[in-house]
C-alpha cells in the first residue's frame, strides 16, 4: 500500500501532470469513436471512484481534498469529465453521420419547431427543481470554512488565491508576476473575445462535431484542460508550503526544501558555455535572449505561414493570421517555459533586474 | 313550459370563472395552440422566451442546461447576498464577528452556505456554459457578438465572486485576496466596498438581459443551418 502511494505521489509531479493530460487528450482525440465508448467512459469514472475511495482513508489526501473551499474543485473534475465524454459522443456520431453524407443529428430536428410551453418551460422547471435540491444538500452537508480573523502579519504558508484563479498562481512559478497576473490573463481574455473573428471556418455551427474543425477544438481543448483545469487540480492539491511540489498522500512539511538551481540565459551563455563572464551592457548580455523574444514573436509567424500553417494563412487571410500566430504563440509561452525550466533548469530568458523586466 | 334553468357551476368553475382569476390569466388553460401561445405572451417572466424553439435547442444533451444554470446561480446569489446584508457589516471592526454570529447564534442557518456555494458553483457553471457553446461552435456568426456579451460576464462572475472572498475577514480571506491582487499588481481597492460590489452586479444584471435578448434575436439556441 505505502509503496503504490510512494509511486503515485511520484506520478503526479508537474511534469508528469502535465505531460499526462497532454498525451490522454491527444489519446482522447485521435479515436473519439473508442474513447466515448461505454467501456471507456464508465471506465473512467468507475476509476476515479475507486481512486477516491481509496485515496479517501489516507490522511493526508484527506486533509487537503476534503477542506471545504477544495470540494468544489472535484466536482469540478466530475463535471468536466462528463460534459466532455457527453459532448464528444456527440460529436463522434455526428462525425459518422456527415461521413455517410446524412448531415448531424441536430438537422434531423432543426426544421421542428415544438412550443415553448410545456417543451421548454418544464425542462427549465426540472432543472431549477434539481438545482435547488443540489444546491440545498450541499449548503446541509457542508459548512462554510471560517478561519481565525484576519491577520495581516500572520501569512499562511502556503497563501493561496482563490482555487479559481490557481492556474495562474501556478503560473508564477515559471513567469513574473506582470506576466503571469496581468499579461496572460489578458490574452487568455482577448483570446476568448477575438475568437469569433479569428475562426474562418464556417462549419461546425450550431452542431457537435470534431472532423469538420479539428484545429480550432484541439486548441481549445489544450488550453482549458491542460493549461487551465489540470493547472488548478495541481496548483490546490498538490503545491504545500513555499509552494513546493507534494504528491496527493505526503505530508506538507514547512522544512521541505527543493533546491534552487535554476540558472538564467545570459549566465548559461556568457559564463558556463562562454566562460567569459558577464558583460557589463544591459543589451549585449540578455542580447541572446532579447532576439530570441524577437524571432519567438517576429518571426516564427511568417515562417509558420509557409509551413504548418499554410493552409490556416490561406484561408483567414493576413490579419486574421497573425492575431491568431500572436494568440497561438502567446499561449505556447507557457508550456514552453516549463519545458525549459524542467529540462534546462532555466530560469529567465532576459533577466534585466535593473528594471524589473524580466521574461 | 320548462324553464330554461341555469347551469350548474362547479367548483372548479367557481375557481377559474371568477372575476379574480381571469383579471389575472386571459387565458384558458395552456393545452390548445391559441392558449399555449397566449400563455407566453401574457406572462412577463415568460415573455423573455420565443413562442416556438428548435426542438434540438431544447434538448439537455445540447445546451446542458448550463446557461440557465449559471443564471438560476446567479438568482440565488442575489437573493441570499441581499439576506445576509441585513446581517453582515463590511467593515474590519465587525465582519468577523458578523459571520461568527450568524455561524453560531442561528440554528439551521443556511443562508452563508448557500451564497458561498452558490458562488462556487456559478464560476463552475459559467465555464461549462463556455465550453458547450464553443464546442457547438455557437460563436460563429451571427452570434460572434453574443459570444463577446459572455467573455465580459465571465470577468464579472470572476470578479464578483473574487471581491466576495474577502468579505468574512478571515485568515483564508484576506491571505486568497492578498495573493490574488498582488498578482494582479492591483491594490485590494474592493477592501471595504461592501457585498459582492453592487455595482458590478447591476452591470452583470443588465449583460445578462442584453445576453438573453441577443440568444432570440441571433436566431434562438443555434442549430445546423
Ligand atoms: C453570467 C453568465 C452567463 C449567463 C447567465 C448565460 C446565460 C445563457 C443562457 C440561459 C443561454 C441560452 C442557452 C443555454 O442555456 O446554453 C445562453 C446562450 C449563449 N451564451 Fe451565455 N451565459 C453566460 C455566460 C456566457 C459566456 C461566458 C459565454 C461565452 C464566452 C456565453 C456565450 C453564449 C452564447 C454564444 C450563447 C448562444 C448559444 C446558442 O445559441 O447555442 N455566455 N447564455
Amino acid at each position: 500500500m505505502e509503496s503504490i502511494k510512494h509511486l503515485i505521489d511520484r506520478l503526479s509531479s508537474p511534469q508528469i501532470l502535465f505531460f499526462g493530460s497532454l498525451v490522454i487528450l491527444v489519446l482522447f482525440l485521435v479515436n473519439l469513436r473508442r474513447s466515448t465508448s461505454w467501456k471507456v467512459i464508465l471506465g473512467s469514472f468507475a476509476a476515479l471512484a475507486a481512486f477516491y475511495a481509496w485515496a479517501l482513508m489516507d490522511k493526508n489526501f484527506r486533509s487537503i481534498v476534503l477542506v471545504p473551499d477544495n470540494v468544489p474543485i472535484t466536482l469540478l473534475l466530475v463535471l468536466v469529465m462528463f460534459f466532455t465524454f457527453l459532448g464528444f459522443r456527440k460529436a463522434a456520431a455526428n462525425d459518422v453521420r456527415i461521413g455517410k453524407g446524412l448531415g448531424p443529428a441536430e438537422k434531423d430536428e432543426t426544421d421542428l419547431r415544438v412550443f415553448v410551453w410545456p417543451d421548454l418551460v418544464y425542462v427549465e422547471f426540472i432543472c431549477l427543481i434539481l438545482l435547488t435540491v443540489i444546491l440545498v444538500a450541499w449548503a446541509i452537508g457542508l459548512q462554510a470554512p471560517l478561519e481565525p480573523p484576519a491577520n495581516p502579519s500572520k501569512s499562511p504558508n502556503p497563501s493561496k488565491a482563490p482555487w479559481y484563479f490557481l492556474g495562474l498562481q501556478e503560473m508564477l512559478v515559471y513567469y513574473d508576476p506582470w506576466i503571469a497576473g496581468v499579461l496572460l490573463p489578458g490574452m487568455i481574455i482577448m483570446g476568448l473575445m477575438a475568437l469569433p473573428y479569428i475562426d474562418p471556418n464556417p462549419k461546425g455551427n450550431g452542431y457537435y462535431t470534431f472532423k469538420e474543425r479539428p484545429f480550432a477544438i484541439s486548441m481549445f481543448m489544450g488550453g482549458f484542460l491542460v493549461l487551465w483545469v489540470s493547472l488548478i487540480i495541481l496548483g490546490t492539491f498538490l503545491r504545500g508550503p513555499n509552494w513546493n511540489f507534494f504528491g496527493p498522500f505526503e505530508q506538507w512539511r514547512i522544512e521541505k526544501v527543493e533546491p534552487l538551481l535554476n540558472v538564467n540565459l545570459s549566465e548559461y551563455i556568457w559564463v558556463k558555455w562562454m566562460g567569459v563572464g558577464l558583460p557589463k551592457s544591459i543589451l549585449v548580455r540578455e542580447g541572446f535572449g532579447i532576439l530570441g523574444v524577437i524571432f519567438y514573436f517576429g518571426a516564427l509567424p511568417p515562417i509558420l505561414a509557409f509551413t504548418a500553417f499554410k493552409k490556416l494563412f490561406r484561408q483567414m487571410g493576413w490579419i486574421r493570421y497573425n492575431v491568431m500566430a500572436f494568440l497561438f504563440l502567446m499561449m505556447m509561452a507557457l508550456p514552453i517555459k516549463m519545458l525549459l525550466r524542467w529540462s534546462f533548469n532555466l530560469k529567465y530568458i532576459v533577466y534585466i533586474p535593473e528594471y524589473f523586466f524580466n521574461i | 313550459m320548462a324553464v330554461p334553468t341555469k347551469p350548474k357551476s362547479s367548483p372548479k368553475d367557481f375557481i377559474f370563472k371568477s372575476q379574480i382569476w381571469k383579471s389575472i390569466f386571459r387565458h384558458g388553460k395552456p393545452n390548445t395552440h391559441r392558449n399555449r401561445t397566449l400563455v407566453m405572451l401574457s406572462n412577463v417572466f415568460l415573455h423573455l422566451h420565443p413562442i416556438k424553439v428548435r426542438k434540438s435547442g431544447v434538448a439537455l444533451s445540447y445546451t446542458w442546461c448550463m446557461g440557465g444554470a449559471t443564471f438560476f446561480l446567479f438568482l440565488v446569489e442575489v437573493i441570499t447576498g441581499i439576506l445576509l446584508m441585513f446581517y453582515y457589516r463590511p467593515t474590519p471592526q465587525y465582519a468577523y464577528t458578523d459571520i461568527m454570529q450568524l455561524r453560531e447564534d442561528v440554528s439551521f442557518g443556511v443562508m452563508r452556505e448557500l451564497h458561498r456555494w452558490g458562488a462556487h458553483a456559478m464560476v463552475i457553471a459559467v465555464w461549462l456554459h463556455m465550453y458547450r457553446v464553443f464546442l457547438t461552435g455557437s460563436y460563429k456568426p451571427p452570434r460572434e457578438f453574443n459570444w463577446n456579451v459572455g467573455v465580459i460576464l465571465l470577468v464579472l462572475t470572476l470578479l464578483l465572486s473574487f471581491t466576495g472572498y474577502l468579505l468574512p475577514w478571515d485568515q483564508l480571506a484576506i491571505w486568497a485576496v492578498t495573493v490574488g491582487s498582488n498578482m494582479a499588481r492591483a491594490h485590494p481597492v474592493i477592501g471595504h466596498e461592501g457585498p459582492g460590489s453592487p455595482l458590478v452586479t447591476f452591470v452583470v444584471t443588465i449583460l445578462i438581459a442584453v445576453h438573453f435578448w441577443r440568444v432570440r434575436k441571433d436566431g434562438g439556441i443555434s442549430g445546423p443551418l
